[in-house]
Parts: structure tokens; sequence; C-alpha cells
């Protein structure tokens, strides 16, 4: 049984904007490339070549369809998951060894890998999925939130965000403070009605969701016809001719 | 707790060194940062500076360290020793296979060049393989783009002088409107995610055209799941309702278009359909203050559109005029075409209305002085802020050329193209067909050719035929199966090879295109004619030489093998005398260099191009005394003169490296690149940035830096005479006449206004057997078979499955536990898994392009996913339509560029028995010339 802080000084984390990510796939690559050779164990790939690769990533995109309660046309939703770094971390207290543990200073929830014996309570604890055990390892492998970029000074400045964000092609991607109602993720969070993921389950969660905008609004718009004829329309080209 | 936590501000050492290339994950051409450790590739990030991708990069850029060190790379030139397709290779050195290149080449040099065939696929130096094409003599050369999007090129410079990516992007910073048809969503990758997130975080909107929603549909505002190959009839009916209510900018079109140009409207007339034109050959139009007829082009003349002209008994009519009457009948009213397109009348009227709203209610205006072409200055700049994007969903049609030019006619009549908002060209576009070389097919032995390969034709005198009317090229190019053909038909020449039909080939040289499997048609079918032996017991097509990096498909059938390197190992120029990497405001061009040495016996391609060429002492790649001119490529990229002063890269010209555009060669300029970067720019003066035909300015600038030697400007082609002039020899006039068995097809499709036809392979299949549309699309994450080996994408997408609507999943009777089915076309039949999806077009089916692998490619176990439960639908297609009964292959192509229909493709499904099961064909492995991958991967291992 490992503990929570009661209270962290920042709320570093996500906030993933569901109305434009196309699922293109490029955190989750970029994910792994930067991590596979930084924190702690590489992210591994089993049976890399063979019948049915599977390896480690920290993070992942699901595709859903979802059917309008009100009618209209499916909608394709994508939807980018990694750890949400929670308040209220299940992953930490059912820690047998204390390896997961959720820091004080910014609130990222980390595995310490040495004392880390690989039994894997934390991911069944975890409701989101978000944890891999590493096969190759036996480790324990989640998001770290780029813990070794974002404070990362041999880094230029621009650069000490989460690989994920910094490479998010259509900017669905933001990393910030949540524990600063003026930072830029808690701003887009009020203006957008950014939500929790899954709230029924107590975890407070620190990521957030910025949900899609409504889409496929039936329009009764049409162009007013006035030039019917080809005739009509000559007599119309001629007027408007003029005007120019 | 223990210490062995990681600090509270931990800054380990990111890497050694890192080095700025290009990416070549796929073909968008992104800046990259290349991390090195000890030598070894630590990481891969977007180049933050770089005009193409600003900092980002995709999942494929980001899976680049699987690729570079992917255990399918070639090691050393191969030279066949079992039966083709076998995989039994021997190993050899660069001198023997230039040898045995040069045994082949040589003498059909001497007495045949037309007997090479060399194609080279998605390679991006076209500029370069042509030349040493050009240099060889063959006529038989061209890239890939017959297969993947010349009706989009073609029609986008028919109308207006250039098309979507590489031509041209939408003003993403102005625009509110985005409408986007048909996206391979792994091409422009990273712009157009870029461009959607900027454009919609200003509250832009987006309008998805597709059967699919998947992607950039997904995040749409608006989708609108048409049927496939409708698109031409949406537009058209988009544009009757625009004209009804005169929302198209007269202004725009009186002066930038040809809109005014006097048509002769009299059928009788043996110009009919042709411009009125004075004795110095300029269309005419009626001038506004004087009533006459004046020059297009003179100072202070405005086009009335209007009026009409009545001269020695014909009356001639401003195209305007013909477009309007043609497009206001009621046959394209969108009551007549909804069904047909999938959607409802009222879904076309409010899309023309939104459009209409957006580009006359929501005008911009940018105070910018500018000089147009006339003389005449301008305070300001008008933006109308709708701008589209389309690819090969629309132009993968038989019908995709007028399709093309539809959306183009669009565009134009809302005054969207070069404004504000709209959609903007990228040097060296916009230009026009005129400006483009013409096709050239002039074959001598022993001596060059008579001039560049691909071009754009204007009138049947351009034509690639002979005098008895066959092809000059083995793809049929250039003739009046495909006039404009302006990429080439790369995919019907092995079968017109095989055929021996325009005539027979000796040598088969490709590079960098999967002919023997997911870039083909008819899969199965060329497999056979590449491994078919005649009554000698000779292979039909004798020899067959293929360059790649990795063990792909095609490796197999090749009889020698030239390893070429990974995109890391490699000099490149993404030059601007081929695709360049250029902005809407500024000219760009960049360069790849080899940030880790090959550990391997490869060599770039190009530069074996340039040994092969010195070899068989090719004009242009040897010295007077005849020795070896250009070391490799990179020598070639920095010396190589295709006019004075204007090489492959624009950058860092004259002596000192201080020159733009035009310049002597520089010794140094391969590594001022490396030192900025690894690309080039040059900003376009801002009174020049926009309305760029007609831009006194822009021109001036275009002419400085050397993207061409005079102002050359021009108006937009909203009819396109030279589809009148191939039109009017269908009719019987003119000495160079179609055969007859093509006179009505070219009478149909050669229209120079756009039309809507049926699909031919539609048209020919029984609707009734086959009542679904199949197509494919390609993952944002894979490229082509590129990325499909890779260890990590292959467990993003490893598997397809065809995608089917509801209402047809619950008709055959599909569950998630029985979801194996029959897919059978008129010429084929494949079995695949099938998964359910609603936000799809309900006559539609579709996968995954190239995921299906076949057994002991890419160094993959025999076993592996891609091939027992990956497929092709390629195996459904056939490059030919079904026969007719008259004895002719038809090729199963636009009749206006030969653009491969693949998405013509109709099928029926049927569910598979219960049972255990493995995607069919299942053709027997190859062996594989480089073993097999290793069974576990810990990448990174080396850094900790």
């Amino acid at each position: 049984m490992t503990t929570l802080p009661t209270s962290t000084e920042k709320k570093l984390g996500l906030a993933i904007d569901l109305d434009t990510c196309v699922g293109c796939h490029a955190c989750v690559v970029n994910c792994k490339e930067w991590n596979t050779s930084n924190y702690g164990v590489p992210l591994s790939d089993e049976d890399a070549y063979g019948a049915e690769p599977h390896g480690s990533f920290l993070n992942r995109v699901h595709t859903f369809e979802a059917q309008p309660s009100g009618g209209g046309c499916s909608q394709t939703i994508h939807f980018p998951k990694s750890c949400l770094h929670c308040d209220d971390a299940p992953c930490v207290t059912v820690c047998p060894t204390g390896a997961s543990y959720k820091r004080t200073e910014d609130g990222i929830v980390l595995v310490n890998e040495n004392d880390c014996m690989g039994c894997g309570l934390c991911a069944w604890a975890c409701p989101y999925g978000a944890r891999e055990l590493d096969a190759l390892a036996g480790v324990m492998k989640k998001c770290t939130l780029c813990v070794d970029r974002i404070y990362n000074e041999n880094l230029p400045e621009e650069d000490r965000v989460p690989a994920c964000v910094r490479t998010c092609p259509a900017g669905a991607r933001h990393f910030g403070d949540f524990a600063d109602p003026n930072s830029n993720v808690s701003k887009l969070v009020a203006e957008r009605g950014g939500i929790d993921l899954m709230p029924e389950m107590g975890t407070a969660p620190v990521n957030k969701y910025l949900p899609p905008r409504p889409k496929d609004v039936p329009s009764d718009a049409a162009l007013n016809g006035e030039n019917k004829e080809p005739k009509g329309f000559l007599a119309w080209l001629d007027k408007a001719l003029e005007a120019i | 707790m223990t210490d062995t936590k990681v600090a509270p501000r931990p800054s380990p050492k990111v890497s050694d060194e890192v080095r700025k290339t290009t990416c070549y994950m796929c073909a968008c051409r992104c800046g990259i940062n290349v991390h090195l450790e000890n030598g070894k590739v630590k990481y891969i990030e977007g180049n933050r500076d770089h005009p193409v991708n600003q900092g980002v990069l995709c999942a494929k850029g980001s899976a680049g360290i699987m690729q570079h060190y992917a255990p399918s790379r070639l090691r050393k030139p191969l030279k066949r020793t079992g039966p083709r397709g076998s995989g039994e290779f021997q190993e050899i050195s660069w001198d023997e296979a230039y040898e045995i290149a040069a045994g082949w080449l040589a003498p059909l040099r001497e007495t045949a060049p037309e007997k090479l065939a060399f194609f080279t696929g998605r390679d991006q130096s076209q500029s370069f393989t042509s030349f040493w094409a050009q240099a060889f003599g063959t006529p038989n050369y061209a890239a890939h783009g017959g297969f993947c999007s010349v009706n989009m090129a073609a029609a986008g410079i028919y109308t207006m002088g250039g098309a979507f990516w590489e031509f041209g992007q939408p003003d993403w910073d102005r625009t509110k409107l985005f409408m986007i048809f048909g996206v391979a969503e792994d091409h422009d990758s990273n712009p157009i995610k870029i461009g959607i997130g900027k454009m919609k975080g200003n509250g832009g909107r987006v309008i998805g055209v597709n059967p699919i929603r998947s992607g950039y549909n997904a995040v749409a505002d608006d989708w609108i799941g048409i049927t496939p190959g409708t698109d031409a009839l949406f537009i058209l009916a988009m544009i009757h309702e625009l004209l009804k209510a005169g929302k198209v900018d007269l202004n725009y079109l009186s002066r930038y278009t040809n809109a005014g140009f006097l048509v002769n409207d009299n059928p009788d007339d043996a110009d009919y359909g042709l411009f009125l034109r004075d004795k110095d050959g300029t269309p005419q139009v009626i001038d506004r203050a004087t009533g006459k007829p004046a020059k297009y082009d003179k100072k202070g003349v405005k086009p009335d559109l209007a009026a009409h002209l009545r001269k020695g008994g014909v009356t001639y009519k401003p195209a305007f005029q013909l477009l309007a009457e043609k497009y206001l009948d009621d046959a394209y009213a969108p009551e007549k075409i909804a069904d047909q397109c999938g959607l409802s009348a009222q879904k076309i009227k409010a899309t023309a209305a939104e459009l209409a709203r957006v580009a006359f209610e929501e005008e911009i205006t940018l105070d910018v002085e500018w000089t147009d072409w006339k003389g005449e200055k301008h305070k300001t700049m008008t933006g109308r802020p709708v701008s589209f994007h389309a690819m090969r969903g629309i132009s993968a049609h038989s019908n995709g050329f007028q399709t093309c030019r539809a959306l183009h006619i669009l565009q134009i009549l809302l005054g969207s193209v070069e404004v504000p908002g709209g959609f903007r060209f990228k040097p060296p576009y916009p230009k026009p067909p005129e400006a483009h070389p013409k096709p050239h097919a002039g074959v001598q032995p022993g001596k060059p050719l008579d001039g560049p390969h691909l071009g754009y034709p204007l009138g049947p005198e351009h034509l690639l035929i002979n005098e008895d009317g066959s092809a000059k090229r083995i793809d049929k190019a250039y003739t009046w199966e495909n006039p404009f053909s302006a990429h080439g038909l790369m995919h019907m020449v092995i079968s017109n090879a095989y055929a021996g039909d325009p005539y027979k080939i000796d040598t088969l040289f490709m590079y960098m295109a999967n002919m023997a499997w997911n870039s083909t048609m008819n899969t199965s079918e060329v497999i056979k004619m590449l491994t078919d032996k005649d009554e000698n017991g000779d292979y039909v097509i004798p020899h067959f030489i293929y360059s790649d990096a990795y063990s792909s498909e095609t490796v197999a059938y090749a009889d020698l093998v030239l390893p070429d390197t990974t995109y890391l190992e490699r000099h490149d120029c993404i030059s601007l005398l081929d695709r360049p990497i250029c902005e809407a405001e500024a000219a760009a061009d960049s360069i790849r260099w080899p940030v880790v040495e090959p550990d391997r016996d490869v060599k770039g391609f190009q530069s074996a191009l340039c040994d092969l060429g010195a070899k068989l002492g090719l004009p242009g790649f040897v010295n007077d005394d005849g020795s070896q001119k250009y070391a490799d490529y990179a020598d070639y990229i920095q010396n190589h003169e295709r006019r004075p002063g204007v090489g492959p890269l624009a950058g860092f010209r004259g002596p000192n490296g201080d020159k733009n555009g035009r310049g002597e060669p520089n010794p140094n300029q391969i590594q001022a690149y490396i030192d900025n970067g690894g690309f080039w720019i040059n900003h376009i003066p801002e009174n020049a940035q926009f309305y760029k035909p007609w831009n006194q300015h822009y021109q001036d600038w275009a002419v400085e830096i050397g993207l061409f030697d005079a102002a050359a400007p021009y108006v937009f082609n909203l009819y396109l005479e030279p589809m009148r002039k191939l039109q009017r020899a269908a009719e019987g006039h003119g000495d160079i006449q179609p055969p007859d068995h093509l006179r009505d097809r070219v009478k149909a499709t050669m229209t120079p206004l756009p039309e809507w036809y049926e699909p031919f392979e539609e048209a020919a299949v029984n609707k009734d057997e086959y009542p679904i549309h199949a197509l494919t699309q390609r993952p944002m994450h894979m490229y082509h078979s590129w990325g499909s080996q890779n260890a990590w994408l292959r467990q993003i997408t490893g598997v397809n499955k065809l995608y089917i609507p509801g209402k047809i999943w619950d008709e055959k009777g599909f569950t998630e536990e029985e979801n194996w089915a029959y897919v059978t076309s008129t010429h084929g039949k494949i079995k695949c898994q099938v998964a359910r999806m609603d936000a799809l077009n309900e006559n539609t089916v579709w996968t995954w392009n190239a995921i299906g692998k076949k057994r002991g490619a890419w160094a993959l176990s025999e076993d592996a996913q891609e091939a027992t439960k990956g497929f092709l639908l390629n195996h459904l297609i056939n490059e030919l339509l079904p026969p007719k009964g008259d004895g002719r292959r038809w090729a199963n192509s636009d009749p206006v560029t030969g653009q491969a229909a693949w998405f013509d493709l109709r099928v029926k499904i049927e569910k598979a028995p219960p049972g255990e099961h493995v995607s069919e064909p299942a053709l027997p492995a190859s062996k594989s010339p480089v073993g097999q991958g290793p069974k576990d991967i810990a990448y990174g291992e080396e850094f900790k």
C-alpha cells in the first residue's frame, strides 16, 4: 500500500482536443521513440517481425464510432489515451512495493523501476488501461509526462514539453499546469468545456479531454435562384457586369 | 522510499549530436532533426525551422529508426540464381552488377533504345532519372504518377496552372471554410493536419467529401458520404446552384480567366468550338468599352461576358456563356442528381449556399498594393476565404480528369484561387500547360531522345503515335486512348510488355515501386507475366533490373537487384526542377545527406545511375575524354547545370554561395545546406504573394530567381480548347485522326467543359450482380509499402479488414465471430476478414491499402499477420476493362490521362463458411534474400 500526497504544488497534465485529433498516431510513435531510449528500461517489442508483434506503448489512439442520439450520420472519434496522472490514483495506492508514486511537486505519477517487481496490480487497478507491463523486462511502464524532457536543460526551452505534444501535427495536445487557473490548459478547459474521463471512477484525473464541436448540423439554407433561364441569366450578367 | 527515484528536475543528456536532413518515410518531405549517440540514431523529431512541417512529425517520421535499422535492408547487389520468384540470389560486387547491366543495356542503346523500359516509381529525383533516360535514348520513361494522381495534376495544370499538394495549398491563416474531397491521408500529411488544427482554432469549418469517414473526415464539421465516382455530378450541381443565384465572381472571371474568350458556336463550321483568334493567333474578347473584338491581353481591355459576335456567318459567344448555358440546364439541378450521388438535394443546396456565403459575405481585404499584368495598379487584395483540397479519391476513377476539372472550375467561379483566404500556388507553380514541354519519343539508335519524355499536349499534333497509328511508347501514353497522359502509365508497362502490345521490350528497369505487389493492379496475373516463359524457355520479358533498399516482394522477381540506401544514408535534392518543398509565400528546396554512413555494400540509386551512365558512355554522364563526369549523386547535385546558372539546388549558388536561384555552381553548396538545417528558403515579396499568374511583382521575382526566363502571365482555362481540338479530330476534322473504335469515346470524354459520365468498369459490369463499390485508403501512419514492415507501425496496423456498412453486415449475417468473407469482382476473388463500420457510404466497402504482404518478403516470418490475415484488394482490380468481344485490350484507365481507375471497382460479398481461415489468394513464399528479423527487440538499450 502506497500513499498519495494530500495535494500537489502543480498539476501537470494534458488537455487533448477530440475536435482536431485526426487519429494519425504521431503521438503514439513519437512517445515510443523518445521513451524507449530514455526513462527506465526500453519499451520492447516481442515477436517484432513475426506472426503477431506486440510491444509496450505508453500512449495509444483508439478509434470509435458514435451514433448521435438525435439521429444523423455516424461519427468517427479518435481517442488518444495515456496515463491521466490522477489525483486519486488507484494504481499508486495498490502498489505493494512503493514503486508507483505521485510526485508532490508536480503531480506526475511515476514508477520507480528499481522497486517494481512486475506484479501488475497497478495495471489492474487503473480503470483506463493506461499502464503496460513490459514483457521482456518484467517492469511496469507508463506515461511519465516526459519528466526527462519538461525540465531538461539540455533541450531548448520551447522543446521542454512531452514528446507527444511537440510532435502532434494537428495541435490537438496541450501541456500545462491545471493547478493554475490562468494556464493555457486551464483556459482551454474553461472555454471548451473540457471533461474528465470516466469521472464516476473517482480517480480525479488531471488530464482533460476537449469534446468535439457539434457536427453535421442540418441546414435548410439554399441559394435564391433568380437566374432560372439562360435568357434571364444573360440579362442578369449584363447588369452585374455594369456594376463592376 | 529509495534514492533510485528520478530527480525532481532531471536533465539527462539528449544526444551527442543533431544532424538535420529531410524525412523520406513518405513523400511529404518534412525537415527532421536526427539525434545521434555513439553513431547510432537515438531519436528523430521534426525541425521547427522547416517550412513543410514546422517542427511536428507524423507517426511514419517518428518510426524512422525502425525503418533505418530494418532487418529487411538489402546488403549487396544480387544476381538471381533460381527461377524468378524463388528469391534465390547470389550476392555480387557492384562491378559485376554494372557489367551485367551494361551487358544488357549497351547493345540496346546501339540498336533499339526503346527496348529499355525505365520506370522509377516514387522517387523524388525525376528531373535526374528522366535526364538519364533521355541520354540513354529510350522513350519509355516515367515515374508513378499514372497510377497515382495524374488526373489531379493534369486537370490542375490544364485548368489553372497547378493542382493541390506540391502545387499549392490553402491560405491556412485566413481561410474560413475548407472543403476536402477524397483525400489519401498519407499525402501532404503534416501540412494538412497543421492547417486543419490552425483553421479550426480560428473558428473555421471543415467539410469532408468522402464515402469513408476516417481521418480528416472524422474531424470534419460536415461529412458528405458521397457515392464513389459521382463527385463531378455533385460539384456541377453546386455550380448550377451558384450560377442560378448569380453567386460567381464576375470581376475575377473577366480579368483572370478565359471567360471572355470568343468561341465559335456554329456546329456546322469546321472551327466549331475553337476560339476566335486574330492573325497573330491571340484569342479575342469583346471589349466592353468599344463593343468590338480585341486581344484578350491588351492593356485596358475589359472583356464583355454578356455580349456575342456575328462574323462571317458565324456566331461567337464568350466561353462563360457556354459554361452558364451548360450548367444552368435542369439536368444539373440537385434534385436530378442527388440520388445518384447518394445525397439529399437539400444537402447539395445547403453546401452550395455555404460556399457562396463564406466566399461573398466573409470577403477579406488586405491593404497591399500590387500591379497586374496589364499594368493596372490595385490598392488592395480581395480574398474569398473558401479553400479546397482533393486527392486520389476523386482522381482514381475513369471520369477523374473531368471531375478534377469540375472542382477547379468551382474554385475559379468562386474567385477563390490565388487570393487571400483561398487556394494559393507554391513556386514554381502556377505554370500553365503552354509553359510545360511537349512530350517526345524521337528515337535514334546510339543517340539521346529528341527531347523530354513527358509534357502537356495542346492538340493532336503533339500525340506520340506512328503513322500507322501505333503507339511510340510501351505504356501507350499520349495516344488516342489517353491523349493527355502527362505522367505516363506505369501500371500498363508490364502488361503491355508481356503482350508485346505495342511492341516487345528487352529490359525492364524499375526503382522504388512495388510492381509485383501492392503498386500494381492485378497482382497475381502480373506475377505470372514476370515469370512466364516463351516457347524457347526464355522469360517473355527477358531482363528485369530492380533497385530497392529493402527486400520487397518485387525483389524476388528481378534478375539483378541494385541495393539502395536508407533515407538517412543518402544524398538527395528536393529540387525546384522537380517537386520542391516550396510554400505559398516562399521558394524553397532541400537536401538529404548521409547523416549515418551505410554499414552495407549499398549505394544510392542515383549514384548507381551516375556510374552506369558513365559505363554506357551516356552524354551528360561522361567528360569529353570519356571519363566519368559525376562521381556520385552529390557531385551531380552540386555541379550539374540545367540551364546556365540554374541547377538542381537553387540556394547558396555562386563561388561564394551568396547567390539565390541563379548562379554558378558552388563547390561547397551541400555543406551550406547542411549548415542551414538541410534546406534553403527565399521569401516572395509581400506585393507578389497573391494573384501570382497575373501579378507583375510575382512574375518579376520568378524570373529573378530563375523559375522561368521571361514573365509569362496567363489566364485560367474555364473552357479548355486543347480538349476541343481532340474532340474535333474525332468528329473528322484535320489530318491526325483517331482510330474508328475510339472515335465515339474521344467525342464523349474530351469535352472542353467538364462532363460527368459513368465510370467505365461500372458501365461494363452487371450492377445487380456486383452492387458494391470497393475502395482502398492508406493509413496516415503508413505510406504505400514502405512503412509496413516497420516493427512499430506494423503493431498499429498489421492486419487489414474490409470495412462494410451496417446494411451489408446485417444482410449477410456477419458477426464478430463469423467475419470471413469472399469478395468477388468480374476479374477475381479474394478471401478476407470484414468489420462493420457505419460512418460509411451505404453501398461502399473499403480497406487499408498495402497492408497485405507476400510470404517471405520484408524479412518477416512466413506466418506474419500481414500474409495470413492481411490482404490486397489489388487482386480484384484488372489493368484492363472486361473484354468487349472486339479482341482489343481496353485499359482500365481514365480516357484523358490514362490514370489507373483503381476506384471504379465493383464487387459482391458472400459470407465464408465457419472454419479456420487464412486470407486468399495465399501465394507461396519466396525465399528471403536477407533472412528473417530478430524475434524480440528492445531498441534503446544501448543508450542506457
